[in-house]
This record gives structure tokens, C-alpha cells and sequence, in this order.
């Protein structure tokens, strides 16, 4: 049997890229492979999704209409009562994880590392702290299970071609019914590929102005097939919704390419992009310290250099 | 309802350049300017709110920490709360360990709401409010960008990856707050003097028979890799040829 188990995050009918990657941490600490948990209202598309990942051994489902929104309250009992099989429980490092994995290690009486960006060996992984400004190694003492979020920028998604089986668990734990779901309202609901998995993302901050002016970024975005982010700045002054904030309280993201404009570059923020793979900053100050961390830097007003970049891209 | 519990942490503030000890063994606080945690200040001021609404009595401020941390539960008596609780320890506090000794405190108060910021910027565990929600068994709302109450109930707007997420809770629960729920107010300077006739209670870590073993243990701390400063180009066309060149645009 898998010693590692990874709760699947997912939407009712796709499982989400973060649990692709939890399957890959979860291939470094273990290489038998994992054992993917779904809980849901209807689990069968999302197991089918996970059972074809590489590198899963059993996927899991839990069933029932009680399961039917991601309440952390409960989910929780329910997996502390599979967890017992297992050394690992890993969960994604997203809202969702975030919500869930600390009030299951809590059932579970053990600690949890958050943010696991690295493994250096079976009980030993990397964390983040200080918004990204250091690193600690931590080690879990030996007896207790592992509970950890993983850090999805840290982590390649696992890839497909798997064929694992996939279990229904019998759902007998208790569940209370204080917690209610009322309704989720997405937030710039477009169709823009992703943030989180976007492989350009362009980025808007208090330069950018307005709502109005985002448009500017967005037509951009369309253009090269980008995702659209923005700093706090711009999510507080109500130029776009908080979904698009990147940083240490918002999205981590890991994008093959990031342009940032109109973003001075505050370590909050900065925190969010470390793992891209070439930044580019375009400020009108040329003392902005994004320009420390960016691999290439403009000097110059977004206003003027986002239409000729239009222009000369066609 | 009657009380109101909030979590206030001591952390390095936000705006000092962190820096890590040579020998690995921590980040240098010698000097090092200390404040509430930003998220706490904004559970506190949520506090007071409801408190200055009628819908709550008394506001009760907590901490765990160093006797130091006296300072951050004088500042948050000086914004509003009725009496603090300091839970001394010198030892390091793990976040379970932390909702183990905040829950003594609950059992001892009943309070009708818990609040206490979404994470501490020191740590960035972002767990201590879901696990006392666990191990009091009472229900959680994490990340909160807006909170109504409305007799035994809350409704709580959530800000999540996928946008704002709502949910409806049963009373007493546990809300950690996001950085949109509110700006915290400034803290006058006849306040501050009013704060010190305040009750602040201090209790020993060790009184409260709370298992502190460790459960995560921190074996040492490094710089982050750094990303080295690149290249500046000065017009579009360079920016543009840069991209083709690595093949990231087309
Ligand atoms: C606890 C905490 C958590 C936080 N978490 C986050 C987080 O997750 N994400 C985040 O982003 N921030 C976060 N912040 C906020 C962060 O500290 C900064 O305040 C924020 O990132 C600043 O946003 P900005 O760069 O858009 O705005 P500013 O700092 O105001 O910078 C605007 C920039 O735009 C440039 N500019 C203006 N006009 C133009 C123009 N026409 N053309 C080109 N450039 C122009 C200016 O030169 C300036 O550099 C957090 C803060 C705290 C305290």
C-alpha cells in the first residue's frame, strides 16, 4: 500500500493542476507512487482524471452529498480517518489546502509544514517564511504523521499516461452540519487561460491607474495567450478582482514569462514570481525595485509601450 | 453576543528588510522593530467594529509569546480592546501548540466569535485558526474579506483562489481574516495612556497543561536564492527581440 495519500483538489468535474503536482512531491518522498483521495458529491470524472496520472497507485473516493462543496469542517474528519493508514498526507498549497490540511493535522494531533517546497529527504523539506525573504529546513520526528501543503511553483505536474484503480471508500464518519455553503462568485470569470498555469502571465499594479485602463493589459494578454495578475495595489483600489492578486497573500506563480507593469516591486509581491521563468518589468521609475529581480527591464510609461508593443507584435 | 476573542501575534513588522544569522540558526531580531501582525490588527479592528455595532460586549485580546509581547497587547488595548490575556512562554510556539493553549482560554471565556488573522507573516504558516476550530470543533471561516453577524449566525465572504467564496456558519465559530476586511485605525495618543489602566492578565504556558511537544522541528534557516539583476534595454523594438529570441513570443 501507498504510503503517501494526496487529497485531490477539484471543481466537481476537473481535478485541479495543484493535485498533479502534489503527485510529484509525493514521487520524491516516496517513489512506490500515492494514493490520490477525492471527496465529492459525484467523484467519477475527477477519479478518472486522477487515475490517469503517472505515478499514482489507488485513487480513492469518498461519496456522499454532505461532500458536495469543499467545507474544511467536513472534509477534515472525514480524511483523519483515512490518513491513519498513512505516514503522508499531502494537500496543495492553494485556498483549498490552506483551508483543509491544518484542520486535519489538528485532528490528527500532529504539525503541519506549509508551503513545502522542497524534499531533502523522507522526514527533512524546504519552507519558505518571511514572505519568501529566507528559507527553513524543517524535520518532522520520526512516529508522527507527515501532513504538509505543497507548494505547486516548487513541483512539475505529474504527467498523464497512468492507470490506476480506482476504490469508493465507505463514507461512515460523522460530519457536522454547522457549516454551510452559500454560493462562490467568480471573479473575473474570463476566459483567459489561468493564472496558476498560465505559461505567460501579464501583470497590472497601481501604475495601470483604473479598471478602465486594465483593458489596455488584457488586449495585450489576448494578443500573446497570457493570464492576467495585478499587485494589491491595483485589487484594493478596485481596478480589477482580488482572484487576479499575485503575492504573498495572493496566487505564487510560476509563469515561463511574467511582464509586470506598472509594479514597484515590493517584496509581498515578489515573493509571488520568484519561480518564473524570465521576468520583464516595464516602470516609468527607473528606481523601482523591480528592476533588482528582473531579468529584463524598460524604462518607461505603460501607456506608451503596451501599444507599440501591440503594434510591432501585429 | 457577549465576547469577542482576537489573536494578536508579535512578528518583526512588515517593512523591516529581513535578514538571516550567519550560523543559520534563526533571522536577526536584535533591534529589529516589532509590531502586531498585520492580519491580527485587522481581526482586532473587525472586533471593535461588531463591539461599536451593539453586537458584541467586550473584546478580549490575546497573546503567546515573550513578556514583550505586553507591548502589542498594550497597542491593541490602546485601539480598543477591553482586557488582554498574555500566555508567557520563551519557547518557540508551534502553531498547534498555540490553538492547544487558545483553546484553554476559549473553554475559560465561551466567546461567540474567535478571531485572529489569516496567517503571521513571521512563519507564514497560515494554520493556527483552523486547528483551534478542529480541536474546539466548532466551525471555521478562513480568509475573510467580509463578516455579517446575524444572531446565531455568520455569513462570511471568503476571498479564495477561484474569487469570493460565501459561506454561513452556526455561532460561536473561528474567522481568520484577510487583508480586505477592513483598515485597521490609528491609535490615538490619550488612548495609549487610557490602555495602561487596562486589564492584562499574564498566565504561564506551563499552567495550562498544554502538550508542547515538538511536532515540526526547525533545523536551520538560509538565505533564499536570490534572482540576480539582468539586463535593461531601452526601447520596444530590444524588449521585443529579447522575447523572440527566447522563443517566449512569436
Ligand atoms: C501583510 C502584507 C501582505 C501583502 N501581500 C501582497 C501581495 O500578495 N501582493 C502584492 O502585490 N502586494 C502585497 N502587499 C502590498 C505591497 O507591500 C505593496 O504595497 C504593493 O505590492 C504595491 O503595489 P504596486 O507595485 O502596484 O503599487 P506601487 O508600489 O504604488 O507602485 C506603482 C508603480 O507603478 C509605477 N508607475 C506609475 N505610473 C506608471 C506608468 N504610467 N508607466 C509605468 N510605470 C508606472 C510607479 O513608478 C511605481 O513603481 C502586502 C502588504 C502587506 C503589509
Amino acid at each position: 500500500m501507498a504510503r503517501v495519500l494526496v487529497i485531490a483538489e477539484h471543481d466537481g468535474t476537473h481535478l485541479n493542476q495543484s493535485t498533479a503536482r502534489c503527485v510529484s512531491c509525493a514521487a520524491q518522498i516516496d517513489p512506490a507512487g500515492a494514493d490520490v483521495l477525492v471527496l465529492g458529491a459525484d467523484c467519477t470524472a475527477v477519479a478518472a482524471e486522477a487515475a490517469a496520472l503517472q505515478g499514482v497507485a489507488r485513487v480513492l473516493t469518498l461519496t456522499r452529498p454532505e461532500n458536495a462543496a469543499a467545507l474544511a469542517a467536513v472534509f477534515a474528519p472525514q480524511i483523519a480517518a483515512v490518513a491513519s493508514g498513512y505516514g503522508y498526507v499531502l494537500g496543495p498549497s492553494t485556498t483549498f489546502g490552506k483551508d483543509l490540511m491544518p484542520r486535519v493535522a489538528a485532528l490528527l494531533g500532529v504539525g503541519q509544514v506549509s508551503d513545502l517546497m522542497g524534499v531533502d529527504g523522507p522526514r527533512s523539506f524546504r519552507r519558505p517564511i518571511y514572505a519568501g525573504n529566507a528559507v527553513l529546513t524543517v524535520e518532522v520526528p520520526e512516529g508522527l504523521t507527515v501532513v504538509a501543503t505543497v507548494r505547486a511553483a516548487s513541483f512539475r505536474p505529474a504527467g498523464a499516461g497512468g492507470t490506476a484503480p480506482v476504490e469508493a471508500l465507505a463514507t461512515s464518519t460523522p460530519v457536522p452540519a454547522h457549516t454551510r455553503f452559500v454560493e462562490l462568485r467568480t471573479g473575473s470569470g474570463s476566459t483567459r487561460p489561468d493564472l496558476q498555469t498560465a505559461r505567460i502571465v501579464v501583470s497590472g499594479g497601481r501604475g495601470v491607474g483604473s479598471e478602465a485602463n486594465f483593458a489596455l493589459l488584457y488586449q495585450l494578454a489576448d494578443r500573446i495567450g497570457a493570464g492576467v495578475g495585478a499587485s494589491r495595489a491595483a485589487v484594493d483600489a478596485g481596478f480589477v478582482p482580488n482572484d487576479m492578486q499575485v503575492g504573498q497573500t495572493g496566487k505564487i506563480i510560476a509563469p515561463e514569462l511574467y511582464m509586470a507593469f506598472g509594479i514597484s516591486g515590493a517584496i509581498q509581491h515578489l515573493t509571488g514570481i520568484k519561480d518564473a521563468g524570465l521576468i520583464v518589468a516595464i516602470n516609468k521609475d527607473p528606481e523601482a525595485a523591480i528592476f533588482q529581480v528582473a531579468d529584463v527591464g524598460l524604462v518607461g510609461d505603460l501607456f506608451q509601450v503596451i501599444p507599440e508593443l501591440l503594434k510591432k507584435l501585429g | 453576543m457577549e465576547k469577542i476573542i482576537v489573536c494578536l501575534k508579535r512578528v518583526v513588522d512588515y517593512n523591516v528588510r529581513i535578514r538571516v544569522r550567519p550560523d543559520g540558526t534563526g533571522v536577526m531580531t536584535d533591534g529589529v522593530k516589532m509590531s502586531i501582525n498585520p492580519f491580527d490588527e485587522i481581526a482586532l479592528e473587525e472586533a471593535l467594529r461588531i463591539r461599536e455595532r451593539g453586537q458584541a460586549k467586550e473584546v478580549v485580546a490575546v497573546s503567546i509569546g515573550p513578556a514583550d509581547c505586553q507591548q502589542q497587547l498594550r497597542t491593541g488595548l490602546a485601539m480598543g480592546a477591553d482586557r488582554a490575556v498574555l500566555i508567557e512562554t520563551a519557547d518557540d510556539v508551534e502553531p498547534l501548540v498555540a490553538a492547544r493553549a487558545l483553546l484553554r482560554i476559549v473553554e475559560r471565556e465561551q466567546p461567540g466569535l474567535v478571531l485572529l488573522g489569516k496567517q503571521a507573516i513571521d512563519d507564514d504558516n497560515n494554520q493556527t485558526g483552523q486547528m483551534l476550530a478542529a480541536l474546539w470543533n466548532r466551525p471555521q471561516a478562513t480568509f475573510a474579506s467580509r463578516l455579517e453577524l446575524d444572531g446565531g449566525r455568520a455569513t462570511v465572504t471568503r476571498e479564495v483562489d477561484a474569487g469570493l467564496e460565501v459561506l454561513s456558519v452556526d455561532l460561536p465559530a473561528v474567522v481568520t481574516t484577510d487583508l480586505r476586511l477592513n483598515e485597521p485605525r490609528y491609535v490615538k495618543l490619550p488612548d495609549i495612556m487610557k490602555a495602561k489602566k487596562k486589564p492584562l492578565e499574564t498566565l504561564a504556558l506551563a499552567s495550562l497543561a498544554v502538550d508542547a511537544a515538538v511536532r515540526v522541528r526547525s533545523l536551520r534557516y538560509a538565505e533564499p536564492v536570490e534572482r540576480t539583476k539582468g539586463t535593461m534595454v531601452t526601447d520596444v523594438d530590444a524588449l521585443v527581440a529579447v522575447l523572440r529570441d527566447k522563443g517566449l513570443l512569436n
